[in-house]
């Protein structure tokens, strides 16, 4: 079945048309950090397969298709995921609801990084509506984990 | 299953790697801006996910405009008839107070004033990056845009084009904290900086001596020096003045004319073009 061998590719492209889809300005505060979650499921669950290496691609298309300067969210992404990545064997034994808070920490990790990078090149300042993707995503992480295990199950991914 | 042995590089050397990497891209990018010409590639290259993620919108709009109501098109109608009466009204004046300006600017000798290309394009998607204003809209390199081009719409100037790819381009709204623009105040000249403060209807107007002739009301037209936007159309309007002789400067802030978040046609102006060529242009150009 063909459609096996592109499961991660379409996912993230999935949360990479999320990340960007246009949203009234209110729902837009609250937008989780998609493409952060999808990857770090799949680094989580096949770690040889998905790492820095994948995070460093998606984080750099992120980049073009938010206008950034190349390399920010690259930046941020790497770091997250080398985390994960480094600390799997932990992290998979955790229940979901942990893992949903380790989440929430690596979310903020993650908005923290780029805000810092952002505020290095231009002068943005600290709000603490940047935050608030750290809770929805927290509050996402138990759906998408589920989500996904099913699909990578019945696909027989490894 | 999973390997005992993994290929390749150890985690941390690829982290070293990519980090590494990142860092270099941002301080080439950012400091140096040696991608503009790769990025019309770049940016062509996902536009496919832009179409995309804007399709639910889309489709979103088409059924509703499938959905309105007969009364409310006939509504529509009826107003825009008469928005459309009293503009051509106003547009007989113009071409008359054209020709005479024109008379009047040949009498001193100046420079006669050409009209400029323009363009109607649409918005396609507001960018959800917190940390910058952009919106991207439908024309692009094959329509003639090109970086830095003046973007308006029907109230006032909004911003520049900051990024072109093929098909669609990005535009840096005047509300962005990176962004500036030259201005005049419209009853006596005064010539001002507009820079953005990142909220979207607010502008500041830094380095304004105490002395300045400015008042709560002015407007703000573009001034044209910066050789980006063009002559005369309308920037902002002064909302506070704030005089505290213990600073170096007042602090005044503007509101933007253009409503910045509400966006949905926008026009793109080709600045100073030569004159003679404005016929040359694609069908859904506009001539006035």
């Amino acid at each position: 079945m063909i459609f096996k061998h592109y499961t991660i590719a379409l996912s993230i492209i999935c949360a990479l048309v999320l990340q960007i889809m246009p949203m009234p300005g209110f729902v837009d505060l609250y937008r989780p950090d998609w493409v952060l979650l999808v990857l770090s499921y799949w680094t989580l669950a096949l770690p040889h397969r998905v790492n820095v290496g994948l995070a460093f691609i998606v984080g750099l298309t992120l980049d073009i298709l938010l206008g950034t300067s190349l390399g920010e969210h690259s930046f941020a992404m790497c770091l997250s995921i080398y985390v994960l990545a480094a600390n799997y064997q932990r992290l998979r034994n955790y229940s979901v609801w942990q893992q949903a808070m380790v989440m929430g920490i690596m979310s903020a990790f993650y908005n923290l990084i780029l805000f810092w990078l952002q505020h290095m090149l231009t002068d943005v300042y600290f709000l603490f509506t940047y935050m608030w993707p750290v809770l929805s995503s927290m509050l996402l992480w138990p759906w998408l984990f589920w989500l996904l295990r099913k699909l990578r199950r019945q696909l027989r991914i490894n | 299953m999973n390997p005992i042995f993994t290929s390749g590089p150890s985690l941390q050397h690829r982290l070293a790697l990519a980090l590494l990497l990142s860092v270099a891209l941002i301080v080439l990018d950012h400091k140096f801006n040696s991608f503009s010409s790769t990025r019309v590639y770049l940016n062509s290259l996902v536009s496919p996910l832009q179409y995309l993620a804007n399709l639910p919108g889309e489709m979103l709009n088409a059924s509703a405009a499938r959905l309105a109501s007969h009364q409310r098109l006939l509504d529509d109608n009826a107003k825009l008839t008469l928005q459309a009466t009293l503009m051509s009204e106003q547009l007989q004046r113009m071409t008359f107070l054209q020709a005479e300006n024109e008379r009047l600017r040949r009498l001193l000798n100046s420079p006669v004033k050409t009209n400029t290309r323009k363009v109607v394009a649409e918005l396609m998607a507001v960018d959800n990056n917190p940390y910058s204003h952009q919106v991207v809209i439908n024309k692009g390199a094959l329509n003639g845009v090109y970086e830095g081009q003046a973007v308006l719409d029907e109230n006032g100037i909004v911003g520049q084009i900051m990024q072109v790819s093929s098909t669609n381009s990005r535009v840096l709204l005047i509300a962005d904290v990176t962004h500036a623009i030259p201005v005049r105040v419209a009853r006596n000249n005064v010539r001002l900086v507009v820079s953005g403060t990142g909220s979207l209807d607010e502008l500041d107007i830094q380095h304004v001596p105490h002395s300045t002739d400015l008042q709560v009301g002015d407007m703000l037209l573009s001034s044209g020096l910066g050789k980006v936007f063009p002559e005369g159309y309308p920037v902002a309007t002064v909302t506070t003045i704030v005089r505290d002789e213990t600073r170096p400067f007042a602090q005044v802030k503007a509101k933007p004319i253009a409503q910045l978040d509400r966006l949905k046609y926008l026009l793109l102006l080709w600045f100073e073009e030569t004159p003679g060529t404005t016929s040359e242009s694609p069908e859904e150009s506009v001539n006035p």
